[in-house]
């Protein structure tokens, strides 16, 4: 601020001079109007300026001054060699004020003032000048408390001419949604027919509900300069107290409150005990557009309300994971053992038993749906917080990107959320990398400078889907299986399809980059991502199209404690296979066995499909049945069977963990009891696949 | 592309001020010492928004607004004008001429700001 000052400074020294040889010349021709409206600028300018920049002081002090020549500019008085004398002494002070020297002479600067109050008093004792005193204009407006929302109803029915003053009505309305919960909604009744119609008049008025805790007066003043271009009526309607239900006024009354019907009218609408609004519109009373704009009121003001109570009664509890834990142990234990309750209550046969086993049952499902919901959370936090990482490496990179993102209330199992994390990282990190351009080259393909990254995540019935979509380069299949030859990921008569040459992506030590930043291209990562969501039992899908972008969805089960599965039987054990993997059952008859001359295949379809035979895998005595089930599971891209006993059925598990004795068996992810008691372990297909290939001869 | 505003004032520092905090908020902007100047300037340049102070040389800013709404290419420009507490009936008059919205003098950059926002969008 010192530059202005020093140019204040300047400016002011410049104005005094002038204004003293005009007070001079003014001595001389005391009624030269032209000469006071220019000793009026003098002062204005200074009391301006001084204000701005700080000198409050002269600010007041030449305010007084002005107030007089404002006057004499006007008639009311006329000049005189007193007024003169007082107002060239003020221009002394004036300048020692700007100086910083006027503390040398205090109360210079009150006798001065005093002089010019005199002054008026004696000019203003003379007949002809007594101007009635101003009302006082400021009103005393009663305070909103600071956080008391309150909801307002606000027609703004601008006049026709209201574009001839240069104003702008959306700037107005943005303004207002800005101020808390709004609903706008624009009423046409008033827009006349084409030909009547002049393009430059406003015949578009709005009906708008807005909820804030800002007062009326602060809504007043969103409207301050178009108050008198326009019909503007704000009403308190809702004082955001919550009554007994969400019920607010029916909408009869709201139209009544509004004018735009009357009462008789409504009444007698009512008597015939029909959908009001309907009628109305329908005999002509009230255009559909303000029975919409009542029912959007209505409808504003419930979810207020909703809101409120939400927040009323959404106090948080934190609660160590642990407990949770326990909690979510204990119902698994508890359907375990209501499962055995139905069982023997249907072995049993007892009516009552049966009716108490059914209530038992009903409840407890109850209990475990909530038990999981616990556990859930938003992916909005983990989507948050991605917006930084997205700001820096596009700043980093030189490149322009917006992240959108879209379904940040969907829920997922806390310990899914967490583990999801750093695959979410890599997959974005590569989208910004590889996938989006650099402005130049956007411009060139005719894209928008600023590329899009959107993370979606939604609900698919048991599963969530995330989905990370760039606009960018896309995949080009050619180039992969270039680079997928040069580095003995595939050989050069390998037929790939479009979707398998993606799936390489995700091959350890594989990067498309040409050149290896700090942020990828050393072709760890992608592999990394790949395991991290099979160890949520997720899937990963891409798809791509060249320069029009990238679209990788994460397919993920809604939480890690319960899974769907199959239950199998080989011999005594069960064994739960995870469902999420399974295409189909086919059975395997000893003729099949024999026809594969000791290769472990199957034909599906006219498809050769590998299978491993548990039974052998996990060393289970005793022989096979005639007829054996082969379980055909996709693990990536690849197919393969696992031979059972019998296929028991689709049964829903609560993971339980093996402990730490058993954590170096990688082929068993957990266990699961069932409902007579028996444990059933949960198989790892994708260890289990590994494993079999790796020991293979 | 950022909005072209023009500053009209007959004072250095007032001028400075104003587009320096508009310069600060990324708008370009034009200078005129008075109304005279600035009409002679719009006919070369165009704006998206006046500001203009009221007490000037030549031109004053009343003046200013209704040559500027006379010209069928500014009639829906947002003209905003600087006043005083002090100027009431000035403010009634602006309005008349055709002014968008005002300033009370003294304002701090952030109130201009907002005004700008306000009819400007």
């Amino acid at each position: 601020m010192d530059q202005h000052e020093t140019v204040f400074r300047e400016e002011a020294y410049e104005l005094l001079t002038e204004l003293e040889s005009s007070l001079l010349e003014l001595e001389n021709n005391p009624a030269d109007n032209e000469l006071i409206s220019k000793i009026f600028r003098a002062m204005h300018t200074i009391k301006g300026s001084g204000s701005m920049f700080g000198f409050d002081k002269v600010a007041t002090f030449t305010h007084d001054i002005e107030t007089v020549y404002d006057l004499l500019r006007n008639g009311k008085i006329t000049a005189n060699k007193e007024l003169i004398t007082i107002t060239l002494s003020s221009c002394d002070q004036i300048r020692r004020m700007i100086d910083g020297t006027d503390e040398v002479e205090s109360g210079k600067a009150e006798k001065l003032t005093l002089a010019f109050k005199e002054f008026l008093l004696s000019a203003k004792d003379k007949p002809g000048n007594n101007e009635p005193p101003k009302a006082q204009e400021e009103e005393l407006m009663p305070l909103e408390p600071a956080d008391k929302k309150v909801t307002y109803r606000i027609r703004f029915k601008p006049h026709a001419d209201i574009f001839a003053r240069g104003t702008n009505t959306t700037p107005l309305l943005t303004e207002l949604r800005r101020m808390g919960v709004c609903k706008l909604m624009a009423q046409t009744d008033a827009v006349p027919e084409l030909d009547l119609l002049n393009p430059e008049s406003c015949y578009i008025y709005w009906d708008i509900m807005l909820t804030t805790s800002r007062g009326i007066n602060a809504i007043k003043d969103v409207f301050i300069f178009v108050e008198d271009d326009c019909e503007l009526t704000i009403e308190a309607v809702d004082e955001g107290s919550i009554g007994e239900s969400n019920e607010y006024k029916r909408l009869g009354e709201i139209l009544i409150e509004r004018g735009d019907v009357s009462r008789d009218v409504v009444e007698k609408m009512m008597a015939d005990h029909e959908k009001i609004g309907e009628k109305l519109v329908a005999e002509g009373i009230v255009a559909a557009d303000k029975i919409q704009s009542a029912l959007a009121e209505q409808q504003h003001i419930q979810e207020i309300r909703e809101k409120t109570k939400a927040t009323d009664s959404g106090a948080t509890i934190r609660v160590p994971a642990k407990r949770l834990d326990r909690l979510v142990n204990m119902v698994g234990e508890l359907v375990t053992v209501q499962s055995r309750l139905s069982q023997l209550a249907a072995q049993v046969s007892d009516a009552d038993l049966i009716l108490v086993a059914e209530e038992v049952e009903r409840l407890t499902a109850e209990l475990r749906d909530n038990t999981m919901s616990i556990r859930m959370m938003p992916i909005g936090n983990t989507f948050s917080n991605f917006k930084r990482l997205v700001r820096d490496l596009s700043e980093e990179l030189g490149k322009q990107i917006n992240l959108v993102t879209e379904g940040a209330e969907t829920e997922l199992d806390k310990t899914v959320i967490e583990k999801l994390n750093d695959p979410l990282i890599h997959l974005i990190r590569n989208s910004i990398d590889h996938g989006i351009e650099l402005p130049a080259a956007r411009e060139q393909k005719g894209k928008p400078k600023s590329g899009t990254l959107r993370l979606t995540a939604e609900h698919a019935g048991a599963h969530v889907l995330i989905a990370i979509i760039d606009d960018g380069a896309g995949l080009d299949p050619e180039a992969i299986r270039r680079k997928a030859i040069e580095r003995n990921v595939i050989s050069a008569d390998d037929n790939l399809t479009e979707k398998e040459l993606f799936a390489l992506i995700f091959a350890p030590g594989f990067s498309m980059a040409k050149t290896i930043t700090n942020v990828s291209g050393r072709g760890v990562g992608m592999d990394v991502v790949k395991k991290g969501i099979e160890g949520l039992n997720g899937t990963i899908v891409i798809e791509s199209k060249i320069n029009a972008g990238t679209t990788i969805t994460l397919k993920l089960p809604l939480t890690m404690a319960i899974i769907d599965g199959l239950l199998v039987r080989i011999a005594e054990s069960f064994f739960v296979l995870p469902l999420s993997s399974i295409e189909e059952c086919v059975e395997l008859t000893r003729e099949d066995v024999a026809q594969s001359h000791g290769r472990n295949i199957v034909h599906i379809r006219g498809e050769v499909v590998p299978y491993i035979p548990l039974r052998e895998r996990f060393g289970i005595n005793g022989g096979c049945p005639a007829i054996e089930q082969v379980i055909i599971n996709r693990v990536g891209e690849e197919r393969f069977g696992l031979v059972v006993d019998q296929v028991i059925g689709q049964h829903q598990t609560v993971i339980k963990n093996l402990g730490n004795f058993y954590r170096q068996i990688k082929e068993v992810s957990g266990a699961t009891i069932l409902g007579d008691g028996t444990v059933a372990l949960i198989i790892d297909i994708t260890q289990l696949v590994a494993g079999a290939v790796a020991d293979a001869p | 592309m950022s909005e072209t505003i023009m500053t009209v004032d007959d004072s250095a520092s007032i001028r400075q001020m104003v587009s320096f905090t508009l310069k600060q908020a990324g708008y370009t902007v034009v200078e005129a010492v008075d109304g005279q100047d600035a009409l002679s300037k719009l006919q070369t340049t165009t704006v998206q928004m006046i500001i203009t102070d009221l007490n000037m040389p030549n031109l004053d800013g009343i003046g200013l607004i209704r040559a500027v709404r006379a010209n069928p290419a500014h009639r829906f420009v947002p003209i905003v004008m600087l006043t005083t507490e002090s100027q009431a009936e000035k403010k009634l008059e602006g309005k008349d001429a055709g002014a968008t919205g005002w300033i009370v003098k003294p304002f701090k950059p952030d109130q201009l700001l907002a005004v700008i926002r306000k009819v400007l969008g």
